[in-house]
Parts: structure tokens; C-alpha cells; sequence
């Protein structure tokens, strides 16, 4: 008991820079992910066929493969291909790649999802938005934008909860988030060796970090419950 | 004069023709149903007089000016478009309401929008809102809705809604107001609180083109009928002539199905 106590401040320190890098890996990806996946959905719906069939092999393969596969071949592929190790070997190349693996990953899910958004507002208000003079902008802005959220909140949220999991998986090329520092006390560090339960321990960040999350996106879901 | 002057109106869809040579002209504050059963086109040339749909052909007139011009390439532009539809209003047969508004901001909603491109906006912004708003106001406690103005369509009736989308088009003040079966998605009892908003109208000499399968209607308010089949006009007079004296067989044939004898 005493060992572990004073073991544990060692631990939570470890943990608590850990969760920052797996924090900055889960904002980095949404602020990249939604805009690219907006415009990646309106490149799945380009009036031009070929830039369609483009856009759609392109998600086909992002969503077909595993993340982690796409984590090593974004990491590793220039160095040991191209011969130009674009990332360098420090902690902050392996963010940069990871945070690029994950945003072109979850853009391609979110796209799917405003493309969905997007298809599921009736042509009507497309069409009494011109009748009444409108122009494309402003039915887009003024009429179905808030339509739309209202409907892709909820499977948003969804892949948000599921990212902030998946930003372990940065793990497999070495991204010093919190599973990495939880793991690290099993194979020793800072003198500790053999130990399971700091590992036990990141559980309750995800467990926190996800409980808030959840709270946050619900509101915002009530917050549009005063139209249907 | 004229009001409307459509000439050889023709539309079609890949390989088929929905719109065969139409033709057909109104006077200003008068009300044209159009009858005809299904898929005969009325709903198409509804949409070709709002420019949902472009004719491939045909002259479109307006108070004498040149909207549409199936020959003349310029008609097609964006900006042209959106100035000539608003000649005309629509209002369809499912509403189309903004769910995230407002009754009265369904109706505020586009001459808010327009009212930005005015040079004086940035000076006058609250005198011509709060104008816009007293006209919304006025013409919802004409559809009689007075005390459903704060309303979101989910809270409303279907009757109800329509009356909002009444509102909604008369807001833009349009030279004519179309109307694509107004009631077919009500049931009968609220099916008569839209019909007397619309006689209303008439009474105050809006011009209307009323697309219905409201016979006993189309017959009281109307000016004009014009019967349509498989794209053609088959029969164009007054409601007496119409109804009371139809010239071709399949009006006959049509309309026994409405005035069983
Ligand atoms: N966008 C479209 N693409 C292909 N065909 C269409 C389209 N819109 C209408 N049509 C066809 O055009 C014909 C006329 O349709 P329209 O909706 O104008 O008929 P309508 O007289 O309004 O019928 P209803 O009384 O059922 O409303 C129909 O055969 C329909 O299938
Ligand atoms: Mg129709």
C-alpha cells in the first residue's frame, strides 16, 4: 500500500502528459476532419462524374482499410520509400503524422454523414427557398444548414466518442499519448516495473473525458429540439 | 391587357413529352383552374412558370415583358431567373414551411434577405425590419392566424401551415399566385378554412392560377378553366362553358367522375 502510494503521484503525473497529447491529437483531428469532410462530401456530390467516382474510391479505401495501416503507411512510407523522412524522429513528427493520418480518416466519415445530411432535406425547401427569390447561398445558410445539423448531430457525436478511443491507435508509431505512458510502467520507467494498474487508470480518463463529451453533445441535441 | 401571355409552352423529360404546345393567356385579377387527371402535365407547368423546371420551349410574358424565351439563351441566367420568378408565387401542395422558424418569420424570411441588398440597409436596418415585420403580421391576421404567429410549423395544422405559405408568397407581393393542389394533403374539414382564404383573394382580385382536383371550387371561384390531357390544353373556357358544356368527349368522360349525374 505504501509502495503504491508512492508510486501513484509518479503515475498521474505520466498519465496527466499522456491524456494532454491525446488531447491535442482529438482536436486537431475534429478541427481538421469536419471542414475537410464537408469538402469532401461535396466532392462525392459533384455535378462532374468523374470527380464523383474520384471522391468515392478515395473514401471506398479510407473507410475499407484499418486506421492503424494508414497510421504506419503515413509514417513510415517517406522515410523508408521516398528516402526523405518527412517527419523526423522526434515527438513532434509523429504527431504531425498521426494527426494527418487521423483527419484524412475521419473526414472521409464525416463526409459520409453531411452527404447523408445534406440528401435527407427534402427538395421542397430547396425549392420554396427559390420560388421566394432566394439564391443557392442563402438556402444553403438561411434555410438548410440548421436542418442539417439537427440531423447529423447525433451520428457526429457518435464517431467523436469513437475518436477519442481510436487516438490510442497513434500508439503503433510511438505517439506518446496515454496508453503509451500507461504501458510504459509495465516495461519499466522512472523506476517502476511489472505495473498493470496504471493502465487500469487510463480507463477512467477515456471513461471521464467521453462522460463529459456525452453531456456536452446532449445538450447541444436539446438545444435543437425546438423544431422537427 | 393581358397579365400572362404563355406561347407554345413545350417540356420534356429524357424521351417524354409532358408538355405538348401550350398556350394559353390571363387577364390581371383573374382566377384559372387547371383540372386534369393525372400526370397530365399541370403540376410541370406550374413548375415552368416559377422556373423550377425550364421549358425547352415557348414564350413566357408577364404585364407585357418578355420573362422567358425558349429561343434566347440570356433567359437562362441565374440573376435573370431569380428577378422574373418573382412575378409569380407558389404554393405547394406540401407545404414546404421552414421547420426551424417561426410562423412569422417563415414570412419575414426572404424580404429580410432582400431588404440586405438595399443601399439604405445599414442606416434604416430597424425601420425596415420593423416593416417587414408589420406586413408579415398583417397578412397572417388575414389568413387568420393572429394568435399563431410565434408558432413552429410542427405546431400547427395543415391547414394551418398552408395558410402560412399563403402568407409566405403574398409577403413578395407577386403579380400572380399559383397554387398546386393547395388541399390535397388535408383532410376535408381543413380543406375549407384554405379554400375561403383563397375566395378571399379572389374577392380582393389577386390573380391566381389554381392547379385543383377541387371541382365544385374551381367551378365558384374561377374566371377561367382550362382542362388538360396528356400535355395539351383539351379545353379552355369559363367555368359554365367547361363544366356545364364541356366540348370534347374526354372532358365529359373527366368530369363524370367528379359530378356523378
Ligand atoms: N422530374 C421529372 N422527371 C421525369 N418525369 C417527370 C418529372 N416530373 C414529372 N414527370 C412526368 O411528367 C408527367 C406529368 O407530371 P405532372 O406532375 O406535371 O402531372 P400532374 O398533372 O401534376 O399530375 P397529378 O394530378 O398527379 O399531380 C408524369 O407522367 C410524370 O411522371
Ligand atoms: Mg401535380
Amino acid at each position: 500500500m505504501d509502495l503504491f502510494l508512492e508510486q501513484l503521484p509518479v503515475v498521474i503525473k505520466s498519465l496527466n502528459i499522456g491524456f494532454l497529447q491525446t488531447l491535442k491529437l482529438f482536436f486537431a483531428t475534429l478541427l481538421g476532419a469536419l471542414p475537410l469532410g464537408l469538402a469532401i462530401s461535396f466532392g462525392s456530390r459533384s455535378r462532374i462524374s468523374i470527380i464523383r467516382y474520384i471522391f468515392k474510391v478515395f473514401i471506398w479505401i479510407i473507410r475499407g482499410t484499418p486506421l492503424m495501416i494508414q497510421l504506419l503507411i503515413i509514417y513510415y512510407f517517406p522515410g523508408l520509400v521516398l528516402h526523405n523522412a518527412i517527419w523526423g524522429g522526434d515527438e513532434a513528427g509523429r504527431f504531425a503524422a498521426s494527426a494527418i493520418a487521423f483527419i484524412i480518416n475521419y473526414a472521409c466519415y464525416f463526409s459520409e454523414i453531411f452527404r447523408g445530411g445534406i440528401q435527407s432535406i427534402p427538395v421542397g425547401q430547396d425549392e420554396a427557398g427559390l420560388v421566394l427569390g432566394m439564391t443557392k447561398s442563402q438556402i444553403f445558410f438561411k434555410v438548410k444548414l440548421l436542418q442539417m445539423v439537427k440531423r447529423i448531430l447525433p451520428p457526429i457525436s457518435n464517431e467523436i466518442l469513437t475518436l477519442v478511443k481510436d487516438t490510442s491507435l497513434a500508439r503503433i508509431i510511438a505517439l506518446q499519448e496515454i496508453i503509451w505512458a500507461g504501458q510504459a510502467f509495465m516495461k519499466g520507467s522512472q523506476g517502476i516495473s511489472g505495473a498493470i494498474w496504471p493502465l487500469f487508470f487510463t480507463a477512467v480518463y477515456y471513461l471521464v473525458c467521453n462522460g463529459l463529451l456525452t453531456i456536452v453533445l446532449g445538450r447541444c441535441e436539446k438545444k435543437l429540439e425546438f423544431f422537427v | 391587357m393581358q397579365i400572362l401571355e404563355a406561347e407554345h409552352i413545350c417540356k420534356s423529360f429524357d424521351r417524354t413529352e409532358v408538355l405538348k404546345d401550350i398556350s394559353f393567356s390571363l387577364e390581371k385579377s383573374q382566377v384559372l383552374s387547371i383540372i386534369g387527371s393525372s400526370g397530365s402535365g399541370k403540376t410541370t407547368l406550374l413548375r415552368c412558370l416559377n422556373f423550377l423546371e425550364t421549358p425547352d420551349q415557348g414564350i413566357i410574358r408577364v404585364k407585357g415583358e418578355t420573362v422567358f424565351d425558349g429561343s434566347d439563351a440570356s433567359y437562362l441566367k441565374e440573376s435573370m431567373i431569380r428577378k422574373n420568378r418573382l412575378h409569380f408565387g407558389m404554393v405547394f401542395q406540401s407545404f414546404n414551411l421552414f421547420p426551424q422558424y417561426t410562423a412569422l418569420r417563415n414570412v419575414m424570411l426572404a424580404k429580410e434577405l432582400q431588404a440586405k441588398a438595399r443601399p439604405d440597409y445599414k442606416e434604416k436596418k430597424k425601420q425596415i425590419l420593423e416593416e417587414i415585420r408589420a406586413e408579415a403580421e398583417e397578412l397572417l391576421r388575414q389568413m387568420g392566424l393572429e394568435d399563431r404567429m410565434g408558432n413552429y410549423p410542427h405546431q400547427l395544422s395543415g391547414g394551418q401551415c398552408q395558410r402560412v405559405a399563403i402568407a409566405r408568397a403574398l409577403a413578395l407581393k407577386p403579380d400572380i399566385l399559383c397554387f398546386d393542389e393547395p388541399t390535397s394533403a388535408l383532410d376535408p374539414e381543413l380543406t375549407g378554412e384554405v379554400l375561403r382564404v383563397m375566395k378571399e383573394l379572389a374577392a380582393q382580385k389577386m390573380t391566381m392560377i389554381i392547379v385543383t382536383h377541387e371541382m365544385t371550387f374551381a367551378r365558384d371561384v374561377s374566371d377561367q378553366v382550362l382542362f388538360m390531357d396528356e400535355g395539351y390544353v383539351l379545353e379552355h373556357g369559363s367555368p359554365d362553358e367547361v363544366f356545364g358544356d364541356p366540348k370534347e368527349e374526354r372532358t365529359k368522360q373527366f368530369l363524370s367522375h367528379f359530378f356523378a349525374s
